[in-house]
């Protein structure tokens, strides 16, 4: 492609979505200046990106505090969820002993867990452990489920060559199942975003190491509307940003030759 | 007195019944014999437990009745087998997947180098080692299917309907390069189909099954010594024999005969 078909190439794509975004951004603008609605009722677009620069030293903090828990959380999910998977594909009967509590976790929502967990942990590792119980189930069950669609025949070929227990697993288990582990690492990094804001919002008060939701109820407690949009922003950002950033490694390590996964 | 000296017994099956869940027989009283050299073909309906045999030979299911006697003892050796999908690993390409089997038995990659490039140039596709399975057509994925079980070089290689799924072009290609291969391998053929053309094409031996429970009713042994080539596709012989197949699958009073 020439730089020009590449350009045009790049409109096209990026083109339309960009355009609806500033068009929406443009709309707001230009209902609150119309009309004239106070920025606590609510903020024009312009104000919040001016008190996004403003408060910086209070909410970049805080940004990191939050990415940083839900980045320690998902590692955790992924190291238990593809862990516990790959001893549920060995071991029919570890899957029957504990995948009722892997679901009892699940199904139970966190927001509920966790002024408990604030009972027995410290505020920071509460939030941790939230995240990390958010994100893990998709992994686990993610990774279970693609240990076991390696295809039927494949299973039965390996069985044919005598292969061991742990050739099945490194050679056809594991490799089968690498996609659908990277859709569940999707779904557990933007799972793990909404565990730690969730956690945050339950422990309320945490001194040194605030997050970015307790950021946003301070914000409520001041009524400074302005700067809660501005925590909202970033808390967007960085859900759209652990997104892209794990669709990006999925498709480098699914790479060539796996295309859609499937023959 | 000259007495004729048959090859070995390879595989033998005697009285073998397989049931799958109480009340439900798919295979029952089944006696079966392969030499070496030979290209048996079992030929059916759907559901008259065709590939069943298929895997009690290779051992990936155990009978219920009767006995199965190898003259190998290595099974994982000695058996190839070609499934009727070309299952091959998407994520792995066509060097990687033909390397399997030799993997498998802990040959190292450079080891393996020889034998894969010599399974490739048998199915002629020597120039495609570093594609992906994604990247070929469906007859080509077959022809890597059929290396990767040619490479341990079997004395006996299975095949569950390995063209059912092909374009007739295709299928009629790749029955002659499998009969160019066993003649030159000198491999013995299982072969599974529930075509009466291609099963009389291919074979010396066509056990033809009938179905409820699954069992072998006749086997009928097509021309032997004739060049298989288009001219016998053509040929009075060739006609007489499918005929003659499809009676006895008629016989068998399992419906109709596919082509």
């Amino acid at each position: 492609m020439t730089p020009g078909e590449r350009l045009s190439h790049w409109a096209r794509l990026y083109g339309p979505p960009l355009l609806a975004f500033s068009a929406a951004l443009a709309a707001w603008e230009a209902i609150v200046r119309i009309n004239a609605i106070p920025p606590y009722v609510l903020p024009a677009p312009s104000l919040v990106a001016a008190t996004l620069a403003s408060d910086r030293a209070i909410l970049l903090p805080a940004l990191m505090t939050t990415l940083w828990t839900t980045i320690e959380a998902l590692a955790l999910a992924v190291i238990g969820g593809a862990g516990l998977a790959i001893l549920f594909a060995q071991w029919k009967w570890v899957e029957r002993s504990f995948l009722p509590f892997a679901i009892v976790l699940q199904v139970t929502p966190i927001i509920a867990i966790a002024p408990l967990l604030l009972i027995y942990l410290d505020a920071s590792s509460a939030v941790l452990v939230c995240a990390f119980l958010v994100a893990f189930f998709p992994i686990l069950s993610n990774t279970a489920l693609g240990l076991a669609s390696a295809d039927k025949n494949l299973v039965d070929l390996f069985a044919l060559y005598r292969a061991s227990r742990w050739q099945t697993l490194t050679l056809l288990r594991l490799p089968a199942a690498l996609p659908y582990f990277l859709g569940g690492l999707r779904i557990g990094g933007g799972l793990a975003l909404i565990g730690a804001i969730a956690a945050e919002l339950a422990a309320g008060a945490s001194g040194k190491s605030a997050g970015l939701a307790f950021r946003i109820v301070e914000a409520g407690y001041r009524l400074n509307i302005p700067r809660m949009f501005a925590a909202l922003t970033l808390v967007s950002l960085a859900g759209v940003a652990i997104f892209a950033a794990l669709s990006a490694l999925s498709a480098f390590i699914v790479g060539r030759g796996r295309g859609s996964g499937a023959q | 007195m000259l007495q004729e000296v048959k090859p070995r017994v390879l595989v033998s099956l005697r009285g073998v019944g397989k049931t799958f869940a109480p009340g439900g027989e798919a295979l029952a009283g089944v006696d079966l014999e392969v030499r070496a050299g030979e290209f048996v073909s079992l030929l059916g309906p759907s559901g008259c437990g065709k590939s069943t045999v298929l895997r009690l030979v290779a051992g990936l299911e155990t009978a219920s009745a009767g006995t199965i006697s190898r003259g190998f003892d290595d099974v994982g050796a000695a058996v190839g087998f070609v499934f009727q999908e070309p299952t091959l690993m998407p994520w792995a390409n066509v060097f990687d997947n033909v390397y399997l089997p030799l993997r498998l038995r802990g040959q190292t990659r450079a080891g393996a180098k020889t034998p894969v490039r010599e399974a490739l140039a048998l199915v002629g596709l020597s120039g495609s080692a570093e594609a992906f399975p994604r990247e070929l057509s469906g007859g080509m994925r077959m022809r890597v299917s059929i290396a990767r079980a040619l490479v341990l070089r079997p004395l006996l290689l299975l095949m569950d309907e390995p063209f059912a799924a092909l374009d007739e072009m295709t299928r009629s290609r790749l029955n002659d390069d499998l009969l160019r291969l066993q003649a030159e391998l000198g491999a013995t053929v299982v072969f599974v189909t529930h075509s009466v053309f291609e099963s009389v094409y291919l074979s010396s031996r066509i056990a033809v099954m009938g179905a409820n429970p699954g069992r072998i009713i006749a086997e009928i042994e097509p021309a032997g010594g004739v060049e298989r080539d288009e001219r016998f596709r053509l040929s009075a012989a060739y006609a007489r024999c499918c005929e003659k197949v499809s009676a006895a699958l008629r016989g068998s009073g399992a419906g109709e005969a596919s082509i």
